[in-house]
């Protein structure tokens, strides 16, 4: 059974200038331990979909279910991990009581609390930050920060909206170096949105190509790239193809209106 | 202490003017009492001098000008006769050890403070209560802050009168009650503006962060929106509590009250006693000063215990 499964999903914003077709006719499977990217241009909906994922936005048509269950259910079930693409952390507070915020609201006990924060940071490499305050940190940290936060109750699912967008290409490369390191380790089904080729087919698994006006899937690729993946990777004959591949999808799809 | 030096700067500017000022205030005051002790003044007679301004004046007299600065009920004061009548009804009546005499300036802003201080608690209290009303509830955004913008463009002088007589009409005997009143609806109006806005400050991401984790609304409310307003509500409280002291002061001139701070300006109006009004304000300022300085000092505290620098 699939873990995220979409089936002929709708959403139509109503606004002053009349509808926008946010998603039109979109269906996708995503499986357990899937890393599937979303990848296109703004106006695509990738995000609007993975905010239907997540039952922050609701579909105006088809059929969308998280674990077999809806959206809602899950959400409330608790069974993903959400990162923004801001780092979105809570300037009063520390480090440590940033990433333990979910697990106050989920009624944790105290000790399990530092134990779950102790080992999302070592996941992270984050240990020894507990006590410093957001601004305290890099722009990349602050991020890995909130990752540890989406990891802190462990939820099986990790919806990830352009965790990376805001960073300079060195730190994207180590983080996302490490974010496959933590995937390996955990098999968490990840869907990942993002802007960069590069990005997408050296994470993913699955690279699901979108298009705007109106958003819908124009291609889905399965990568046949091998699950250990070191970063030189990237200039393999095998990688560049699958990016080229991506690059076609994306100009096919991109009315240039 | 960086700005210590501008400060004082515009002090020194301030208290100079202040001494210029007062020869050309003062200068008819002190020719009627040169004349009436015998000297001769150009021209003679106080009512003739009334045609001519005070810049002739005080080119014809100028051996009297000097008086202007020592008269007993000077049109204006000097600095330093209205720091000596603060030192003589505050310090001094501390050193003949009564420091809480009717007398002294210390049991009027005692006074004062208590209204203030109440007044403070209530306004604030119904600000906050109803700044969360209105992030919460668009009935309220939209029936309560028009209310609250015409409730300040309502002069409180004249209100004052009438929540008097209407506290006293449901048998209230107490003044201070009045006065916290009147002093409430000065203050709640800048903490609820400061709160809505503080209370709406966390970013939309930021509240859907807290609905992924299927966070109540109380706990949203106590991790996020309350947090992030504690900026504002500083803020807004040391705007707060300087009106609120107004708000008492003028609680106090409309209603025939004979203690604390406005009373004082008020008796010291009708007995022509200028000296008794210039200290009832600086002390009232100073009061405002050491209010707003307490609060900025209590800001500095939280919000760097709160990791976020002030």
């Amino acid at each position: 059974m699939s873990v995220i499964s979409a089936q002929d999903l709708d959403l139509t914003f109503q606004t002053n200038d009349g509808p926008v077709h946010a998603l039109k006719g979109v269906s996708l499977d995503i499986e357990k331990g899937d890393f599937v990217s979303f990848i296109g241009p703004s106006g695509c909906g990738k995000t609007t979909f993975l905010r239907c994922m997540a039952d922050l936005e609701q579909p105006t048509g088809g059929s969308i279910t998280v674990n077999g269950t809806t959206p809602e259910a899950a959400r409330r079930a608790r069974a993903y991990g959400y990162v923004f693409q801001a780092a979105g952390l809570y300037p009063w507070r520390t480090i440590g009581r940033n990433i333990s915020l979910p697990l106050e609201i989920m009624g944790f006990s105290k000790s399990d609390q530092a134990e779950r924060v102790a080992r999302v940071l070592e996941l992270v490499e984050l240990a020894g930050f507990e006590k410093k305050f957001p601004w305290q940190l890099s722009g990349g940290m602050q991020q890995r920060a909130s990752i540890a936060r989406a990891l802190a109750f462990d939820a099986d699912i990790l919806l990830m909206d352009e965790p990376f967008g805001a960073l300079d290409e060195i730190v994207r490369d180590h983080l996302n170096e490490q974010l496959l390191q933590l995937w390996g380790r955990t098999g968490k089904t990840i869907a990942f949105v993002t802007h960069s080729i590069p990005e997408a087919v050296y994470l993913s698994t699955k690279i699901v190509v979108m298009s705007p006006r109106p958003g819908r899937i124009t291609d889905v690729i399965e990568s046949t790239l091998p699950r250990e993946r070191p970063l030189d990777m990237r200039e393999s004959p095998e990688f560049l193809e699958i990016a080229h591949r991506v690059r076609d999808g994306l100009r096919a799809g991109h009315a240039y209106d | 202490m960086r700005s210590l030096l501008p400060v004082l700067t515009v002090l020194a500017v301030i208290v100079g003017i202040w001494y210029l000022a007062v020869a050309p205030m003062n200068v008819r005051v002190a020719l009627d009492q040169a004349e009436r002790a015998g000297a001769e003044v150009m021209p003679e007679g106080s009512v003739p001098r009334r045609a001519v301004s005070v810049w002739r004046l005080m080119a014809q007299n100028s051996e009297h000008v000097g008086l202007g600065y020592a008269l007993e009920r000077p049109r204006l004061p000097t600095p330093a006769q209205v720091g000596g009548e603060l030192w003589r009804t505050t310090g001094e009546m501390i050193q003949k050890g009564r420091p809480f005499s009717k007398r002294g300036l210390i049991y009027h802003g005692w006074i004062t403070l208590q209204s203030t201080l109440w007044g403070f608690l209530l306004g604030t209290s119904l600000g906050i209560a109803g700044a969360v009303a209105i992030v919460y509830s668009r009935t309220a955004d939209l029936s309560l802050m028009p209310w609250a913008i015409i409730s300040q463009t309502i002069p409180i002088v004249a209100l004052a009168p009438m929540i008097i007589v209407l506290t006293s009409q449901v048998g209230v005997e107490s003044r201070g009650v009045p006065k916290a009143i009147i002093s409430a609806y000065l203050c709640f109006f800048p903490v609820l503006v400061g709160m809505v806005k503080g209370l709406r400050a966390p970013q939309p991401s930021e509240l859907d962060l807290l609905r992924t984790y299927n966070a109540s609304g109380l706990q949203s409310f106590l991790m996020l929106r309350l947090p992030a307003s504690v900026p504002y509500l500083f803020t807004s409280l040391k705007v707060g509590i300087a009106a609120a002291l107004v708000g008492t002061i003028v609680g106090e001139l409309p209603t025939g009250a004979i203690s604390g701070l406005g009373a004082r300006i008020l008796i010291g109006d009708q007995f022509g006693t200028p000296l008794a009004i210039w200290s009832a304000l600086f002390a009232a300022a100073v009061l405002a000063g050491t209010l707003v300085s307490l609060l900025d000092v209590t800001q500095r505290v939280t919000l760097r215990r709160m990791g976020m620098q002030a």
